[in-house]
């Protein structure tokens, strides 16, 4: 399914020299507040209605399979926000899309949390961070 | 310009004493996608994600110039429970 991911467009520039950047202060509020706003939160391409890569669209689909309550999760199109696509990389410290954050915490990319999905590592972590407890 | 999978291996083996190395050009061609499969006793006590970051800082300027990056990485203990799991 990897090798199907729709091609966007590239910013090599951008990219190459994305950690020379200087994230301001207010994009950086502004992704902290993201990152912390529900218990699991999704930076991808695309929606999970429409993912528009194969990596956003496998992350999407795993947590789906967890049935992770919807009122529990956030995703965020970076695609629709340059300033996030580049913002997020340089806030986690991580190159690439789509990024899991669990509670506030960075937990990986598509390779972890494919991953953790298989070594059940994932449920726990889930159950763990409270997702699937019934709201007050 | 693409990358190529030799380049991408000596950049890994500069800084990573691997036993075992797959590099997989999944861009049919074009050099901007890639999964690679690492196995190191170097990865030895450290968790995925303190292995992944290791990687991606070693790999930083090659995987800004692709497209789609994706990695696996195993102990030598790890590499042989995977591979008798998926006999």
């Amino acid at each position: 399914m990897f090798r199907t991911a729709l091609r966007s467009t590239l910013h090599p520039q951008l990219l190459r020299h994305g950690s020379l950047r200087f994230l301001s202060n207010e994009a950086r509020s502004r992704i902290q507040t993201a990152v912390s706003s529900t218990p699991v939160v999704l930076f991808m391409k695309g929606t999970p209605q429409h993912p528009q890569c194969g990596f956003s669209r496998a992350a999407i689909q795993v947590l789906g399979l967890h049935q992770v309550p919807v009122d529990r999760l956030a995703t965020y199109n970076v695609l629709e926000d340059e300033e996030l696509r580049s913002g997020i990389k340089e806030f986690s410290d991580w190159p690439t899309i789509p990024q899991l954050y669990l509670n506030g915490e960075f937990i990986g990319g598509c390779d972890i949390l494919l991953s953790m999905h298989q070594s059940g590592e994932l449920e726990k972590s889930l159950q763990q961070a409270g997702v699937y407890l019934e709201s007050a | 310009m693409p990358i190529g999978v030799a380049a991408l291996e000596a950049a890994i083996r500069k800084s990573l004493n691997c036993s075992h190395i797959e590099i997989e050009d999944t861009s049919s061609g074009c050099g901007e996608n890639y999964a690679i499969l690492l196995v190191s006793e170097d990865f030895e006590g450290k968790s995925t994600l303190v292995r992944h970051r290791w990687i991606n800082q070693l790999l930083k300027d090659e995987i800004a110039q692709m497209h789609a990056f994706s990695q696996k990485t195993f102990t030598p203990a790890q590499y042989e429970a995977h591979l008798a799991k998926s006999a």
